[in-house]
């Protein structure tokens, strides 16, 4: 369980996260989800006692990060795969963690193996590593002290496709075990595959917040045809609203607040064959996140 | 009575069933000498740390055999060697003491190590008690290997065996280079930069040393106020010239205090509350 209660960073005039408050829940995995530079990774610093906030609370199980006797068996945190002294090995890393929270020994070669970092890799300098075996390395620190909760910054980082699959795999086990996860990322697509509960930050706000289910409902038709303004004109003529998906591509269809069978019969009357007719499912999330992408370039610019 | 109590062979075979990270007890607190420990493997398990444990030895090595291949004969005595061995670890020392702290700014391993062990301030205590017991430490090794440098250098001079330096003396000068050592640590938490802290002590322990040397012999005011304000040369006469004198250790408290207690202590407090990133 981790809670986040009005938490704010302030940088100068700069609101870096402002009153930020959500749940991650265990047993279920959190997706934060946000642009570039939207305050997540401040957000989770915050949460991890690495840097002071300026209002609000986090906890984490109940208590401030500060008051865990030792945190490393009760969270696993990943917040930047390639923070990692270059000179050491792998396999050094994860000692250096295994006697800090003063675990078995053998608990480090489980891990390895765990992540799939071949004892030959094991050996080899962490200058030397791919950022995906950073990723791999990092993951093995955050599970070794077999911590209930689970925070990873941007996990999917570098890691192929293989990889992304593996790692899903691993936080949705974790989940179905009672354990909460909660992991950001700044693509859409990452946190709809694996997340039960999303929270969208912008600029430092949460924008949204919700089961999957929730932000993803959409009542709207989407439709695609040819004759994409002639579909336009018929479903405008028999008064439904209209919008065209991307402004720029006619193909990527329309969407309409006619339902799926209304506007079947719409096209039908007008004689105009489709490519496609479903529920606009997602659509809402999608677009409010594009928007928020784009204030936030256009802020930066 | 309670029937729906699950039997405990049900339960031991579902570990890893669902809420099986519900209420787990809290575990106990990490002891500090765990810290230590931790600290302590950490200074020399990358590549740049076992070198510079391994140089402590090697450069004694070096310093000894220069003196015996060309010191002149009657100089074949263990200050000499103390002296030659003494100036590898004034430099050596105090970097292993810097990087144990920039090093987790500068290569950011903070990063883990402080989201292990929240509590700063108890890793900046392990450090320092680390850096203390590396430069006792090195200075004996440094003491041993100069002393086997003055039975050979004697040995082939076919000449006796002069031991030319008094515990007291040994004494003060594992002071002098524990202080430092301090030093380096002390420019290691305030500047929390590997490049900016190295060259700080150098251009502390070199540069500066050579300013208020010419300051003194320049100005008669400062030749009087420097034993209350510049640590060099209170920290330097511990190699040589020193005396043991009450005036002496205040002037050494004093000159702590100003060089190395205050900037510690600002330096702690601010590293505290620093973000790390």
């Amino acid at each position: 369980m981790i809670e986040l209660l009005e938490l704010t960073k302030r940088y100068g005039e700069h609101l870096a996260v402002d009153h930020v408050s959500f749940t991650a829940r265990p047993g279920r995995v959190t997706g934060f989800l946000g642009p570039n530079g939207a305050g997540k990774s401040t957000s989770l610093r915050i949460l991890a006692g690495l840097t002071p906030a300026t209002t609000g609370t986090a906890t984490v199980l109940g208590r401030r990060y500060a008051d865990l006797p030792d945190p490393g068996r009760e969270i696993g945190v990943l917040l930047d795969a390639s923070a990692q002294h270059a000179g050491r090995t792998g396999r050094e890393v994860l000692r250096v963690a295994q006697e800090t929270m003063g675990l078995p020994r053998a608990r480090v070669e489980e891990m390895l193996d765990l992540v799939s970092l071949t004892p030959e890799e094991a050996k080899r300098r962490v200058r030397d590593y791919s950022l995906g075996m950073r990723q791999r390395l990092g993951l093995a620190t955050a599970l070794l002290g077999d911590p209930a909760v689970l925070v990873l910054d941007e996990p999917a980082n570098g890691l192929d496709p293989a990889g992304i699959r593996w790692m899903r795999d691993l936080l949705r086990d974790h989940a179905a075990r009672g354990g909460t996860v909660l992991l950001s990322s700044h693509l859409l697509h990452e946190i709809e595959v694996i997340a039960d509960d999303i929270v969208v930050i912008g600029q430092g706000r949460v924008v949204a917040q919700g089961t999957k289910e929730e932000l993803l409902h959409d009542d709207r038709t989407l439709v695609r045809a040819a004759e994409v303004g002639t579909l336009t004109a018929a479903l405008q003529q028999a008064g439904w609203t209209v919008e065209r998906v991307d402004p720029a591509d006619p193909a990527a269809g329309l969407r309409t607040d006619a339902s799926l069978a209304v506007t079947g019969q719409v096209a039908l009357e007008a004689r105009l064959p489709l490519l496609e007719l479903r529920a606009a499912d997602g659509a809402g999330l999608e677009e409010m996140f594009l928007q928020l992408t784009a204030d936030t370039q256009r802020e930066a610019a | 009575m309670s029937t729906t109590l699950t039997t405990p062979s049900a339960a031991a075979s579902a570990p890893a069933t669902a809420s099986s990270y519900a209420d787990r007890p809290a575990p106990p607190p990490i002891p500090f000498a765990r810290l230590l420990k931790v600290e302590m493997r950490k200074m020399f398990d990358t590549r740049s740390g076992l070198w510079l444990m391994a140089s402590v030895g090697i450069l004694s090595a070096l310093a000894s055999a220069a003196v015996v291949l060309w010191a002149p004969e009657d100089e074949v005595t263990y200050g000499s060697f103390a002296g030659a061995v003494g100036i590898p670890m004034a430099i050596i020392l105090p970097v292993i003491a810097i990087l144990s702290v920039t090093s987790e700014w500068s290569q950011r391993t903070g990063l883990t190590t402080f989201t292990l062990v929240p509590h700063r301030g108890r890793v900046l205590a392990a450090k320092t008690v680390n850096a203390l017991v590396v430069a006792v430490v090195g200075m004996l090794v440094a003491a041993v290997v100069g002393a086997l440098g003055n039975l050979v250098g004697s040995a082939l001079n076919g000449t006796d065996v002069v031991w030319d330096i008094s515990v007291s003396d040994f004494g003060a000068i594992v002071l002098a280079n524990v202080l430092g050592v301090l030093i380096g640590f002390m420019l290691g938490v305030v500047l929390r930069s590997s490049p900016a802290a190295l060259v700080g002590y150098l251009v502390y322990v070199y540069v500066l040393t050579g300013l208020t040397f010419t300051l003194a012999a320049a100005q008669p005011w400062f030749a009087d106020l420097q034993p209350w304000v510049d640590f060099n040369y209170t920290q330097g006469a511990l190699f040589e010239g020193w005396s043991n004198t009450g005036e002496y250790w205040a002037q050494l408290g004093v000159t702590s205090l100003l060089w190395l207690v205050l900037p510690l202590a600002v330096g702690s407090w601010r590293m505290l509350r620093s973000e790390v990133k």
